[in-house]
C-alpha cells in the first residue's frame, strides 16, 4: 500500500524517533547572518536532519544535543532505523537509491549546524507572532455528501469504504528485511 | 457541598474470588492520616485508601488500587472545531462533512470561538489556572476515520492546567454520612474528535462516516486519585452535572458525548505503583464502574497467582462483563507529536491585559467569562439546603434527574404549601410515578401547577393527604380535569362541619364501650380503632388528626 510521502510527516516520525533517544530537537530562530547566511531549510532538508541526528546519537549512545557543528558521522542509515520509520510513516523505502538520497540530504541539512545559536530562543512555529484568528460559531459548510463521496474509490451507501480494522500492515512485511549496512 | 450521593454495593459480592471491598467507603471515621477540613466533612486529596480483605487468610496483606481519567466531552456547539460544519447527533452519513474535515488538499483549520470560551468556562469550574499562552499539537496515528492522519490536540500547553474536582462519597449505611473526596484534574485541552467507524465483518470492510470528526472535544484528564470503580463513577458523575450546568456539553453518555478510559493499577500500600493498563470503551455511566472494579480483581487475581501485569490497552465487554485486550493497540503507540504549523498559539486575556482597540470579537477576556459562569450543581445544592431546608441527598436527588430542580423550583413558586412537603410530593409520589413508567420530567402529565393547586387544597386542609393521593393519581391519568374538579367529582373533600364531626364521634364511642374500656384501662393504640371507625363513618372524608382531636377532648370531658 503506497502512501503519498510527505515531508513534514516523516520530519515528525524521525524527530520522534530521535526524540525516543532523548535528543531534543528544536528549530532554531536563523539569525540575520548577511549574504551568505543559510537559507531556510526545505521540508526534506528538515527530516534529514532529524534522522541525522537520530543516527549520530544511536552510533554514539546518548548525549546531549548542542548546537556547535559537530564532525561528520558515519552518514549510514542503518536498516532497523528505516524499519521503525517505515512502519510509522507508510512511506516506502524501496531502494537502495532512496536511502543514499537519504543520507546525502541528512549530510545537506548538517551544514544547519554551523550557525550559533547559544542563548537564542527557539521558535515554536513561523507563525507564532501571528494572530490566531477566532470564527464565530455558525455553519457555513458542509451537506456535500455527493462530492466528498466522489473522491472515495469504494463507496457503500454513502458511506466511505476503508479495509478492516487498522490500515493492513500486510504489503509491509512482506517485504524482505531491508539488507543491514 | 454534596455531590451525587453514592450508594455504597460491595464490588468483591460479584466475584467468585470475593476479596476486595473498597474499604475507603466502609470507613466510619476520618481517615487515617488525612485533615480534617472542620466544617463540613473531610476532604482528602490524593489519599490512597487501603482496599481490604473481606475474609483475609492468615498472613495476607492488603491490596491500593489506583484510577485515573480520561473523560473525552463533546462540546456543545453549533459547528465543529476547526471548521463551519454542523454537528448534529443524528444525520445522513457525511452529509455533515467539510473539506477541512474530509482532510481534503489545501483546507486550513479555523478555530471555532464558542469551543474556546466553552474550554475556559469548564477550566474555571474546576478551580484550574487557564493558560494565557496554549499551543496546538498534531498527535499521529493511521485509522480509517482519521482522514488527515493525525489530530490537532493540545499536547505541550494545554489551555488549563491543575485543577480540582469535588464529590461526595457515602460512608457507613445512612445516607448522611457522606464524605467529600477531591480528584486533581491535570489538565483540560481542546482537541478533534474522529469520524465514526462501523465494522462490517461479513464482508470484510469498515464503513466510514465522517459527520462526527473535526467535533470539538473537550479533554478533561484526572489524576489517579480514586481507589474503586465507585468512587471513578461518581466523579464522572459529577463532571457531567458540572459540563450540563455550563452548558458547555450535554455530556450525554448514551449519544456518546461523554466518553471515559481509565488507567488502573494495584499494588501494596508502601510499595511503588504497579503497571498500569488503560482501559477503554467505557461508554455507559452503569457499567462504568462495574469494569473498572472487574479490571482492579483482575490484576490482582493476576498478581497473587504469580503472573504479571502488561502496560497494554483493553476493552471492556458489556455482554461478557470483563475486560479484553484490544488486539490494535499492543505495543506502545509512537504519537510522533509535532506542533501544529497551521495555527498561532492561543493568546487569551483578562481585563487587565485586553490589548487597546482590539476587536471584541477576535480576544476572548476570562474575567467576562468567570463573571457569566452560571451556579455550579455544588453552590446550587447548598443553596437548596440552606434556602429550603431540605437534607443533602434530598438537593442531591433533585439534581440527579434532568428538569427535576426546574419542576420543583415551578411548583414552589406558585404554591402556598411548605417547602418541605414540596420537596417530599416532588422526590416520592411524582419521583416514583416517573420512574415506575420511565418517563423524563419532560414527559410527565402533571404539570408544576396541577401539583402546586394540589399541594394549596392540602395545605388549606381541604382535603386529607390519602384524598390527596388520590387526586394524584388521576391527575396522572392526564385526562385534563383540574385538581379541584378531581376533588369536587370524588367528593374527597374533608368534613368541615365541626359539628357534625363531634357528633358522628359521640355516637361511635356511645356505639363501642369496650373499646373505651379498653382505652380507659390504658392501651393506647385502642385510640387508632375509634378513630378508624369515625373515619369509616364520615366515607373517608375526616382528617384523622381532626378526629384524633375530638375524640381525646370528649373523652377527657
Amino acid at each position: 500500500m503506497s502512501v503519498q510521502a510527505s515531508p513534514t510527516l516523516f520530519m515528525a516520525s524521525a524527530s520522534a524517533a530521535v526524540a525516543a533517544l532523548s535528543d531534543v530537537i528544536t528549530f532554531k530562530r536563523v539569525a540575520r547572518l548577511g549574504e551568505d547566511a543559510l537559507r531556510r531549510p526545505t521540508g526534506s532538508e528538515m527530516w534529514a536532519r532529524a534522522v541525522h541526528l537520530c543516527l549520530r546519537a544511536a552510533a554514539r549512545g546518548r548525549r546531549g544535543f548542542t548546537s556547535k557543528a559537530d564532525p561528520q558521522g558515519s552518514g549510514r542509515v542503518t536498516g532497523e532505523l528505516i524499519q521503525h520509520l517505515e512502519r510509522l510513516s507508510l512511506v516506502d523505502f524501496g531502494s537502495q537509491e532512496a536511502v543514499a538520497r537519504l543520507e546525502k540530504a541528512i549530510a545537506f541539512a548538517d551544514r544547519l549546524r554551523a550557525v550559533n545559536t547559544d542563548g537564542v530562543e527557539p521558535m515554536e512555529s513561523v507563525l507564532e507572532d501571528r494572530c490566531l484568528y477566532l470564527r464565530s460559531d455558525n455553519v457555513v459548510e458542509g451537506n456535500c455528501a455527493e462530492e466528498l463521496l466522489q473522491n472515495s474509490h469504494r463507496v457503500v451507501e454513502e458511506y466511505f469504504v476503508a479495509p478492516p480494522g487498522n490500515i493492513s500492515w500486510s504489503k509491509l512485511d512482506e517485504k524482505q528485511p531491508f539488507p543491514h549496512h | 457541598m454534596a455531590a451525587p450521593m453514592l450508594r455504597w454495593c460491595c464490588p468483591g459480592r460479584r466475584f467468585a474470588f470475593a476479596r476486595v471491598g473498597c474499604g475507603s467507603c466502609h470507613r466510619r471515621g476520618p481517615p487515617t492520616g488525612s485533615t480534617s477540613n472542620g466544617k463540613r466533612g473531610q476532604s482528602t486529596v490524593a489519599q490512597q485508601p487501603h482496599i481490604t480483605a473481606q475474609k483475609p487468610r492468615k498472613g495476607e496483606r492488603e491490596w491500593a488500587a489506583v484510577v485515573g481519567l480520561e473523560i473525552h466531552a463533546q462540546i456543545a456547539s453549533n459547528s465543529k472545531l476547526f471548521s463551519g460544519s454542523q454537528v448534529h447527533f443524528a444525520a445522513p452519513p457525511n452529509s455533515l462533512v467539510s473539506f477541512f474535515d474530509a482532510s481534503l488538499p489545501g483546507t486550513l483549520p479555523v478555530l471555532n470561538r464558542r469551543c474556546v470560551e466553552a474550554a475556559v468556562m469548564t477550566g474555571l469550574a474546576l478551580d484550574c489556572h487557564i493558560n494565557r499562552k496554549s499551543l496546538f499539537d498534531r498527535k499521529h496515528y493511521f485509522y480509517a476515520d482519521l482522514p488527515a492522519g493525525y489530530q490537532i490536540t493540545q499536547q505541550r500547553l494545554p489551555i488549563a492546567v491543575n485543577g480540582s474536582l469535588a464529590y461526595s462519597v457515602s460512608v457507613g449505611r445512612k445516607p448522611s454520612q457522606m464524605v467529600t473526596r477531591t480528584v486533581r484534574v491535570k489538565q483540560i485541552q481542546l482537541e478533534q474528535d474522529s469520524g465514526k467507524s462501523l465494522h462490517d465483518d461479513l464482508r470484510s470492510q469498515t464503513l466510514i462516516d465522517l459527520n462526527r470528526a473535526g467535533i470539538g472535544l473537550l479533554e478533561v484528564v484526572l489524576e489517579p486519585d480514586m481507589s474503586c470503580g465507585e468512587e471513578a463513577a461518581t466523579a464522572v458523575r459529577e463532571l457531567q452535572l458540572i459540563l450540563q450546568a455550563l452548558g458547555t456539553s450535554q455530556a450525554n453518555m448514551a449519544e456518546g458525548q461523554l466518553r471515559v478510559d481509565a488507567n488502573i493499577s494495584v499494588h501494596r500500600p508502601g510499595e511503588p505503583l504497579g503497571v498500569r493498563t488503560e482501559v477503554k470503551n467505557l461508554n455507559s455511566a452503569r457499567f462504568l464502574a462495574r469494569a473498572i472494579d472487574y479490571e482492579i480483581q483482575r490484576q490482582i487475581n493476576e498478581l497473587e497467582n504469580g503472573g504479571e501485569i502488561l502496560n497494554e490497552t483493553r476493552s471492556f465487554d458489556y455482554k461478557l462483563g470483563c475486560t479484553v485486550p484490544m488486539r490494535d493497540k499492543e505495543g506502545k503507540q509512537d504519537y510522533r507529536f509535532m506542533p501544529e504549523p497551521n495555527l498561532p498559539p492561543l493568546l487569551l486575556y483578562d481585563s487587565g491585559s485586553l490589548p487597546p482597540g482590539a476587536d471584541p470579537q477576535q480576544v476572548i477576556d476570562i474575567d467576562r467569562l468567570r463573571e457569566r459562569l452560571p451556579e455550579l450543581p455544588r453552590v446550587t445544592r447548598e443553596r437548596l439546603v440552606r434556602q429550603y431546608g431540605m437534607l443533602p441527598e434530598h438537593s442531591c436527588a433533585l439534581l440527579n434527574e434532568v428538569g427535576l430542580l426546574e419542576f420543583f423550583q415551578s411548583v414552589i413558586k406558585e404554591t402556598r404549601a411548605e417547602p418541605k412537603k414540596v420537596t417530599s410530593w416532588v422526590l416520592n409520589t411524582f419521583l416514583g410515578f416517573l420512574k415506575q413508567q420511565n418517563l423524563a420530567v419532560s414527559e410527565s402529565p402533571v404539570t408544576p401547577s396541577a401539583l402546586a393547586e394540589l399541594l394549596d387544597l392540602l395545605d388549606r386542609k381541604a382535603i386529607s393527604s390519602s384524598a390527596a393521593k388520590q387526586v394524584f393519581e388521576e391527575l396522572w391519568r392526564n385526562e385534563g380535569k383540574t385538581p379541584a374538579q378531581i376533588v369536587a367529582e370524588k367528593k374527597l373533600e374533608l368534613l368541615q362541619d365541626l359539628e357534625a364531626l363531634e357528633q358522628l364521634c359521640r355516637s361511635t364511642l356511645e356505639a363501642h364501650p369496650h373499646v373505651v374500656m379498653d382505652l380507659k384501662r390504658g392501651n393506647p393504640r385502642a385510640i387508632n380503632k375509634l378513630i378508624g371507625l369515625v373515619r369509616k363513618a364520615t366515607l373517608g372524608r375526616a382528617d384523622p388528626t381532626a378526629i384524633k382531636e375530638v375524640l381525646e377532648r370528649q373523652l377527657s370531658s
